[in-house]
């Protein structure tokens, strides 16, 4: 408010100088214009970029996107590629890394939230879990193919292995969003579980989780997300990059849809270049905006100012 | 009375095994961590049993699979910084200023726009930016710069800019927006402009959170692996420390890209270049993490300085 009304003063002061002869104030006017317009600009420029190359790549795949594309396995001929195995991959890699990483994760922040002491202990956990979300995504896939396949002699590019991959890779997001969601349970509503007689346990398992759903949902959403467009962990521990026949069970070869797009990149072809390639991008960025715009949907919907 | 008593006991242990299996998620995270230093550790070991330090760290030919072959790090360490400071060059600008906008400029309803415009930006998958980088956008700057090979680092660079932008302008506005209202108002009262008051009050006083997203911002485009792969080339050589301009329009390979081209290939755990994979990761976990380390430091210092 106050704010508000010192600049609209500021700026008729500036207007009656710049009416007046004082060059000095209007040259400072015109470099604050120029700055703003920099701003914008700056602000525009990536959002305008990616808005261009999302129009160039669904106007490419126009045409070649129908339900042929979807149920056929890749080949040679453009005509007859699809992405019917990379598809089921990627739908049961990230089922496995769901079911692996909600409870861990989920388990993780109850316990740090709710559990731990704070001391020394606490904050090496946290520390260590930021560290760890800034590790770069091809590191996880080193320690996949080390630890998963050298030491415990898993066989490499199975899904159970890049799902294993992926779960370590998504778990700090996990934890974070996780934790947020248990903070913003009230105290208020905590004491009077306990003040009902209920044990620590019970007042987890019936008011702080019931009321953190929507946010441990929205977050695990968005790091799924994050794990369906992955590449570099799944190149390293061994998965195909393209494969004919869909995953039967969790020690099945796979192949995902972006190790799929990575391969058809290299295709010189003008139908896989901007036909095929193109399509599969958009079938891959369609499902992350529904995951997106689940994750957002269910934040709106319980979100706590509505109360 | 007794089977209220086992009752209770029961309560008792369950309690506890929750509790236990609270702290065993917990632990998971660490021994991620643990896991990732080891992992890297024992296989650079083994590296440097047969390869020389002086090879791998003073060497300037990276050839890992065929023969003969040459272990120097020098090419991809030069490609990854040559990379990294193209992207930043672009990147910190327009993200800095990006957040100016947001936090000084816009109003409540544009930024309500705009600010998940951003954060779309960093959601696309880097697997797909890179098929941007080398199908839309290469093509794109032959028009401007003939000379431009079909895999170059200036497209790279260009896609991972547009990739960082949400990062640099979430953390910067942050620490724009910690500033105290009371220092915008003194500004203002003096009668200097807004555009005096951001760049003289506002910048420098929020300077440590902008260094933080700014170091956050190198360390992500550091480890970034698919789009640097796809439209960058697979070419391991020095860039000409007296003609840099030269090697923008060039393929180059990043310590990243070198990884992938090594999991691709079909080589078994005993290679040589097996193991190189994790004296190349190792490197790149080292930078990655002592970037986020110096970054969070940095970053909690400001914090202190205006609660």
């Amino acid at each position: 408010m106050n704010q508000a009304k010192l600049e609209k003063r500021a700026m008729l002061n500036q207007e009656s100088f710049l009416s007046s002869k004082n060059d000095n104030i209007k040259s400072e006017w015109i470099k604050g214009r120029i700055f703003l317009l920099i701003c914008i600009v700056s602000i525009l420029f990536g959002i305008l970029s990616l808005a261009a190359l999302l129009i160039y790549v669904f106007w490419d795949a126009l045409g070649w996107l129908n339900w042929q594309f979807i149920t056929s396995t890749p080949s040679r001929f453009a005509s007859k590629a699809g992405i019917f195995p990379m598809l089921m991959g990627s739908g049961f890699i990230i089922m496995l890394v769901a079911l692996f990483s909600l409870p861990l994760g989920v388990g993780t922040a109850v316990y740090l939230e709710e559990y731990a002491p704070k001391n020394l202990f606490k904050k090496f956990i946290e520390i260590n879990i930021s560290n760890l979300a800034g590790v770069p995504s091809i590191v996880y896939g080193l320690l996949g193919l080390g630890l998963f396949v050298s030491f415990l002699d898993l066989t490499h590019g199975t899904i159970l292995v890049g799902a294993l991959t992926l779960t370590l890779r998504i778990l700090p997001v996990v934890i974070v969003t996780s934790q947020e969601a248990i903070k913003a349970v009230p105290v208020s509503h905590r004491r009077a579980s306990i003040g009902l007689g209920t044990t620590k346990w019970q007042m987890i398992r019936s008011v702080v989780l019931p009321e953190s759903v929507p946010g441990i949902m929205t977050g695990m959403i968005l790091a799924l997300a994050v794990a369906m467009g992955e590449t570099a962990p799944l190149i390293m521990i061994g998965a195909a990059t393209s494969i004919f026949t869909a995953p039967r069970n969790i020690h099945s070869s796979f192949s995902s849809l972006p190790l799929q797009i990575f391969a058809w990149s290299d295709f010189p072809g003008e139908g896989f270049r901007h036909g095929v390639t193109p399509a599969a991008i958009v079938v891959l960025l369609v499902i992350l905006m529904i995951m997106n715009g689940a994750a957002i949907y269910i934040r709106h919907r319980f979100s706590r100012d509505k109360n | 009375m007794s089977n209220n008593l086992t009752k209770r006991g029961f309560e008792f242990i369950s309690e506890n095994a929750i509790k236990t299996f609270f702290l065993l998620c917990a632990i998971v995270s660490v021994v991620t961590t643990i896991g990732i230093v080891l992992v890297l550790l024992i296989e650079t070991t083994n590296f440097f049993r047969e390869v020389s330090l002086k090879e791998f760290f003073l060497g300037f030919r990276w050839n890992p699979t065929i023969k003969p072959t040459s272990f120097g790090v020098w090419p991809l360490l030069s490609g990854t910084l040559y990379f990294t400071f193209i992207t930043a060059l672009i990147a910190l600008p327009v993200g800095l200023l990006s957040a100016v906008y947001l936090s000084e400029y816009s109003g409540r309803k544009i930024r309500s726009i705009i600010k998940p415009a951003l954060e779309i930006l960093a959601g696309i998958p880097t697997v797909v930016y890179g098929y941007f980088a080398l199908v839309y956008i290469t093509p794109l700057l032959r028009n401007l710069l003939p000379g431009i090979k079909t895999f170059n680092i200036l497209s790279a660079s260009i896609v991972v800019a547009i990739m960082i932008i949400p990062t640099v302008a979430s953390i910067s506005e942050d620490a724009i927006r910690a500033v105290p209202q009371s220092f915008r108002l003194a500004g203002l009262s003096l009668g200097i402009t807004k555009f005096q008051v951001t760049a003289s009050i506002i910048l420098p006083a929020s300077l440590s959170g902008i260094l933080s997203s700014f170091i956050l911002g190198l360390s992500r485009a550091i480890g970034e692996t698919m789009a640097v792969t796809i439209a960058g080339g697979n070419l391991a050589r020095l860039v000409n420390p007296l003609k840099p301009a030269e090697a923008l329009l060039e393929p180059m390979q990043t310590m990243t890209a070198a990884m992938v081209e090594i999991g691709l290939s079909d080589i078994t755990g005993n290679s040589t270049a097996y193991k190189s994979l994790f004296a190349v990761g190792f490197t790149l976990f080292l930078m990655t993490l002592t970037l986020n380390m110096v970054s969070q430091f940095i970053k909690n210092r400001y914090r202190e300085k205006y609660k």
